[in-house]
């Protein structure tokens, strides 16, 4: 018995000892980011660049929703929330806007798809299925089918506010796809699908609209000529500490900017 | 220290290891039901359960439609998973050679390990599409994930029945033979009546994966909150109403969600009630009883 007592308590040393100098270590500093997807593959090579310079950073970059992002700042679990849509009045209370960049979101269709042009009225017609035909709106003849994202997706919320207006409702029978990329492979599969996804997520597998003759592209979200476009946020809750804060300086300065620039995302300045 | 109360601890940590699961699910009841109580009573029960239009930034909660979905994918899948699981139980515990039953076991076991979003995947890439073209519409359909969730379940109910099957006593089917009846007169009159309760356990179980799975429905289904029309018609799972919405939801629509969770749990309970009662009663017309 005897025996196995002086085991555990060298077990236990052991255990206390390897913790004691992990802690010990542990002499970076933490960044935490949460909130809107869309922001998230920018925010994670924002940090990845960040971190090569400062090597006693280490920033935590997690999806959730911009819903998420606003909530768990306010409520002080991170130290930065993201948002891809503009914040209401009552959301805005105790914090700090950012704005680090603007984002183009794309009509998508299938590559096949003779349609080049809509109009907003349009667009709006055919998502609360007062257009159902592509036939009526210079296609081909097939009943449209409807992809949209699920309430709450901020891509959804910008593109409702945008394009839907107040009265009108995405139509409830649209099939509803979790994801950007989700959304884009039902589109490249379906002859018949039209869909909405981000200008950053964009590819070839799948055919932008132009909307009101105005092709989706950096410089048209840029000078504004592209309706279809949200904000990219960064939020923090009062005045963020020196760290955190000079994070986001860099992430606004000329050599942060490029990186969202490169992310497909126009930068804010 | 003495043999006594060497056994009295081990007694007494066996009893605590067995009370934690009882204590945790305790937990885990009390936490969605405190949770998700509120939004029932605040949008009225019946309101909640038969509403047909969920629109949470409406504050619309009605999850009726996504019942019916949860119950019509299930029952579809069901449909299709236990006679192909039945016959295949059949045939490896009576009919395949030990040379075949040596590959197929190893593969049916290899199809429960899959992960659900692998399987999700593969309907999204693979079964979608050939839906569309074959039954036109988007693909995204309750019969796509009934398809997917029958793939996913079989496994499970072809190993479980065909235990139950091994496992009916050798003298009943070497009575049977002796009295002239062929193998399949034996397999349907004699094994598969004794191995019943055992069936139907299977089928619970596949049942209850069935109605729980989330992301592979998600997948393939296509979420639209409504009531079909026909197994073509896109449908959204109690599940996936969850799982989608969970990332965004604030205030009520927090609370409807884990309300969502309260009917899934009720819906689960009535279930598994009737089929234990099932399984009971055909355990005394039987007389086996020996699963």
């Amino acid at each position: 018995m005897g025996s196995r007592y002086i085991i555990g308590l060298i077990l236990l040393l052991i255990i206390s000892g390897v913790y004691i100098t992990i802690t010990f270590e542990n002499k970076y500093v933490r960044i935490e980011i949460a909130g809107s997807t869309s922001v998230q593959p920018v925010a994670e090579k924002l940090a990845k660049a960040y971190m090569e310079k400062h090597p006693n950073v280490k920033i935590d970059v997690q999806g959730g929703g911009s819903g998420l992002g606003i909530r768990s700042v306010s409520q002080g679990i991170i130290d930065i929330g993201t948002s891809s849509k503009e914040l209401k009045a009552d959301e805005k209370k105790g914090l700090e806007e950012y704005l680090i960049g603007k984002e183009g979101i794309i009509i998508a269709v299938n590559l096949n798809n003779p349609v080049n042009d809509l109009r907003l009225e349009q667009l709006r017609n055919i998502f609360s299925g007062k257009i159902t035909n592509w036939k009526e709106v210079g296609g081909a003849d097939g009943k449209i089918n409807v992809v949209t994202r699920e309430d709450g997706s901020g891509t959804r919320k910008a593109f409702e506010d945008i394009v839907m207006g107040k009265k009108n409702k995405i139509r409830s029978d649209a099939i509803v796809q979790t994801s950007t990329e989700s959304v884009k492979l039902a589109v490249k599969q379906d002859p018949n699908a039209i869909g909405f996804v981000s200008l950053a997520h964009m590819s070839a597998d799948v055919k932008a609209l132009k909307t009101e003759g105005i092709y989706p592209s950096l410089q048209t979200v840029a000078d504004g000529s592209y309706k279809i476009q949200r904000p990219f946020i960064f939020l923090s809750k009062g005045e963020p500490e020196r760290l955190v804060k000079d994070f986001i300086d860099w992430v606004l300065s000329p050599e942060g900017q490029k990186i969202v620039e490169e992310e497909k995302i126009v930068p804010a300045k | 220290m003495t043999k006594s109360k060497n056994e009295f601890i081990i007694e007494k940590g066996l009893l605590i290891t067995a009370l934690s699961s009882i204590v945790i699910i305790a937990l885990i009841i009390i936490f969605i039901f405190i949770e998700g109580l509120p939004a029932m009573e605040s949008y009225g029960p019946i309101n909640f359960i038969f509403g047909l239009d969920w629109s949470p930034s409406d504050n619309q909660f009605g999850v009726f439609p996504m019942i019916i979905g949860s119950l019509g994918i299930t029952a579809l899948s069901l449909l299709m998973a236990v006679p192909l699981g039945l016959f295949c139980a059949m045939f490896l515990a009576e009919v395949a050679p030990n040379s075949m039953r040596k590959i197929l076991k190893p593969t049916i076991q290899t199809l429960a390990g899959i992960p659900s979003v692998v399987y999700g995947f593969f309907g999204l890439i693979i079964l979608v599409p050939i839906m569309r073209e074959q039954f036109g519409g988007t693909g995204f359909s309750m019969l796509t994930a009934s398809i997917i969730l029958t793939v996913m379940i079989l496994p499970i109910i072809i190993s479980v029945s065909e235990d139950a099957l091994r496992s009916v006593p050798h003298e009943y089917k070497e009575a049977s033979l002796a009295l002239g009846a062929t193998h399949w007169q034996t397999i349907k009159n004699v094994i598969f009546p004794a191995a019943i309760p055992g069936i139907i356990t299977s089928i619970i179980l596949g049942m209850g994966r069935a109605i729980g799975e989330t992301l592979a429905i998600i997948m393939v289904a296509g979420n639209v909150v409504q009531i079909p029309h026909s197994i073509f018609d896109p449908v959204r799972a109690l599940t996936s109403n969850i799982a989608i919405e969970m990332g965004y939801a604030t205030g009520i629509h927090y609370n409807a969600l884990f309300a969502t969770g309260i009917v899934l749990f009720l819906m689960i309970i009535i279930l598994l009630i009737f089929a234990n009662y099932l399984h009971y009663k055909k355990k005394v017309t039987i007389g086996g009883g020996y699963l």
